[in-house]
């Protein structure tokens, strides 16, 4: 194959034909697909189904690339319901001229992301645009999922009582893809937590089958999240500030830039809302997986007042903790 | 224990507390202010006024490089950067200022290059990388910044690179902390004096403070407990009715400053007397390039048309920056105005009185 992805390999030809073939090869057991135009797969009464598109600069960054987050992203909108996450579509535009090499890195990320999940590519697509039309590569993928029966969870369902769980430490995917796309050098390590997090969901599932509410905090950070879920459920959702993770490069590039951790992305964490009296088995029971060894209750949820978030500083003292307003943006001084 | 975590320490905090409890003369309340918007967040961040007596009030002052930029300043920045050909690179939290035709951000999307910059580094590296255009750096800032905007000027100019500009908006403080006290719109009992000014300048340019206006002072960080021992440091003042310049921050600050930086800034700066925001011109306040660094001087290379302002209306940005008013005595806080459409300049910024009251709210829980 060329080494440079050409118009050609969009025209529907015979390079159209390789490239599929090539990925196809590259995703190796994780595809399910013979070239037909659509996949027939095992159903289930109760689906669940989500789509996403994935655009990141640069494409590869400390702990991951846009292809595992493409895999991640659209599984873990699906565990976030309950579902398990069974299928993925795969569909690639990419910009004319893109190194065959990258690629295939991509691909092949896609591929040992889809593995670990345990989740099939059973169709896909692969469109060329000319240079300038698309920054190297988008990724949409869609996913579909069974929900067991009794399984009912939602943003609307936080109650008061409730425990508030974390999974573990935040900011770890903005800061890593701010400091990689704008060659922020910092010692210590900043890397992206970008994950599957159905296992964890799963092994969550078993021990406490009533869980409430769960999201995973990703763009607008688990501030924003919070607010989401106090405003769909009404309530009131006090969080303790010193018992939320922060690894320390993460904080250290925060203050420098003048973010908060609060709102940075995260792409391989979740929060999850649990009758407080199951909080304690779901800890460790989360602590047994690879991404909830870091969990840890983070706070509680009250009626009053409702659609408020309150955070109690390290002194005692509380005060509200607002949605992110706008972009997150680098300050003077 | 980590450094950074000594400063946010609960116990060392709540012991300052009790300090500043005793210190305090019910009989007397203080009105303190926090000059630096980086206090104000931090303050408002923490919940420190839920910590503190009633009897210590702690106004918000002019500190936010951000918020006293003059509308007539946004409103050159955004004639500059719409000129075919430049690229305007500038710190993140300038591009949702308003002027009075849209903001940075809003010219950016009609076309303008506008480009964020972690440095005044990343300018002259955009510089060097488009040699075709002119870049031109939106230097805003104070002390702080002023040192490292001096060094890509002199950089630019040994190294040749003449397509690069800097539109220097920059400030210092000590002439404008003058104003207010010699203004008199408010009575203070002390001032806390923001720590990165002071690890450039030293402490000599806030004497006249304690000498001319017995206004106690004291230089503080930025984390709780810092700010809770100036407060500790000013009380002491004040019950020995004896102020002056103090240091509460003697990790970052030594009272002679920085004379590396200074010297580089006097080489490439002039005081001049500017427009700040709520305060009128304010003189020797604002550092201009020197004619020698004319090539690289954005108001020098472009003749830039008088622009008729539009303040917005209703707006009491002013006055919160002088300390008369707070946000809460603004009837567009929260409602017309916030984070996301910005009206006036000081909810722009985290670093702004109105931005932090709307992030961490009014300070007296959550």
């Amino acid at each position: 194959m060329e080494d440079r992805i050409l118009m050609a390999h969009g025209a529907g030809g015979r390079l159209s034909h390789e490239l599929v073939v090539h990925l196809i090869n590259c995703l190796s057991t994780a595809c399910r697909n013979n070239l037909d135009d659509a996949s027939v797969v095992p159903g289930a009464e109760r689906l669940a189904f989500t789509t996403d598109s994935f655009v990141v600069t640069p494409l590869f960054f400390p702990g991951g690339d846009v292809g595992r987050l493409a895999v991640c992203g659209t599984v873990n909108d699906l565990a976030m319901s309950g579902a398990t996450a069974l299928y993925l579509s795969l569909s690639l535009i990419i910009e004319e001229g893109l190194p065959l090499v990258e690629l295939t890195r991509v691909a092949t990320s896609i591929r040992e992301a889809a593995l670990e999940a345990r989740v099939y590519i059973v169709t896909g697509d692969t469109k060329v645009v000319p240079h300038g039309a698309a920054d190297k590569l988008f990724i949409n993928t869609a996913g579909l999922g069974t929900v067991p029966e009794g399984i009912n969870i939602s943003g609307a369902f936080a109650r008061p009582g409730d425990a508030i769980i974390l999974s573990g430490s935040i900011g770890d995917h903005g800061t890593a893809v701010m400091a990689q796309r704008e060659g922020l050098r910092f010692s210590g390590d900043l890397s992206s937590d970008c994950a599957p997090l159905n296992n964890l969901v799963a092994a969550m599932m078993t021990v406490c089958p009533n869980i409430h509410t769960l999201r995973d905090p990703t763009r607008g950070g688990l501030a924003t999240t919070l607010n989401e879920i106090a405003h769909q459920s009404n309530v009131n959702i006090v969080i303790e500030e010193s018992a939320v993770p922060i690894n320390p490069p993460v904080q250290a590039m925060c203050s420098l830039l003048g973010l908060d951790p609060f709102y940075v992305a995260n792409e391989g964490k979740l929060v999850a809302f649990v009758p407080e009296e199951k909080a304690g088995e779901v800890v460790a029971a989360m602590r047994h997986e690879r991404y909830g060894a870091q969990a840890e209750i983070i706070g509680a949820v009250n009626a009053q007042p409702a659609t408020r978030v309150t955070l109690r500083t390290p002194l005692g003292t509380t005060r509200v903790l607002p949605m992110l307003a706008g972009d997150l943006l680098p300050r003077i001084c | 224990m980590p450094l950074a975590d000594e400063f946010t320490n609960s116990v060392l905090a709540l012991k300052l507390v009790e300090h500043i409890k005793t210190a305090l003369c019910p009989e007397q309340p203080v009105r303190l202010m926090e000059f630096c918007g980086s206090h104000t967040a931090a303050i408002l961040r923490y919940g420190i006024r839920q910590l503190l007596p009633p009897g210590i009030e702690l106004l918000s002052g002019p500190g936010c490089p951000v918020c006293v930029t003059d509308q007539s300043d946004i409103d050159r920045a955004l004639y500059l950067a719409r000129v075919p050909g430049v690229i305007m690179a500038t710190f993140g939290d300038m591009l949702k200022v308003p002027g009075s035709q849209g903001s940075l951000a809003e010219a950016r999307a009609e076309g303008a290059d506008v480009r964020v910059a972690y440095s005044t580094m990343d300018a002259l590296q955009l510089a060097r990388e488009n040699p075709s255009r002119r870049i031109i750096f939106l230097g805003v800032g104070f002390e702080t910044t002023a040192p490292t905007i001096a060094a890509s000027v002199a950089q630019a100019a040994e190294q040749n690179i003449g397509n690069y500009a800097v539109f220097s908006l920059a400030k210092i403080c000590p002439p404008v902390i003058k104003a207010l006290l010699d203004g008199g719109e408010v009575r203070l009992h002390g001032l806390i004096c923001p720590g990165h000014v002071s690890a450039i300048i030293g402490t000599e340019p806030y004497e006249f403070i304690a000498r001319d206006h017995a206004v106690a002072c004291v230089v503080a960080g930025f984390e709780p407990v810092d700010i809770l021992q100036a407060i500790t440091m000013l009380l002491t003042q004040l019950r020995e009715a004896r102020p002056r310049v103090e240091v509460a921050y003697t990790r970052g600050v030594m009272p002679i400053g920085n004379l590396h930086a200074l010297n580089l800034m006097s080489q490439i700066f002039e005081t001049s007397a500017v427009s700040w925001r709520g305060m009128g011109e304010v003189p020797a306040s604002g550092l201009k390039l020197r004619a020698k660094y004319a090539a690289h001087d954005a108001e020098r290379l472009y003749d830039i048309p008088p622009i008729p302002a539009h303040e917005a209306t209703g707006c009491i940005c002013g006055e919160i920056l002088r300390g008369v008013k707070t946000p809460a005595d603004c009837s567009l806080f929260g409602l017309a105005c916030t984070p996301a459409h910005p009206i006036g300049p000081c909810m722009v910024s985290g670093e702004g009185a109105c931005g932090a009251y709307h992030s961490y709210g009014d300070g007296r829980g959550g």
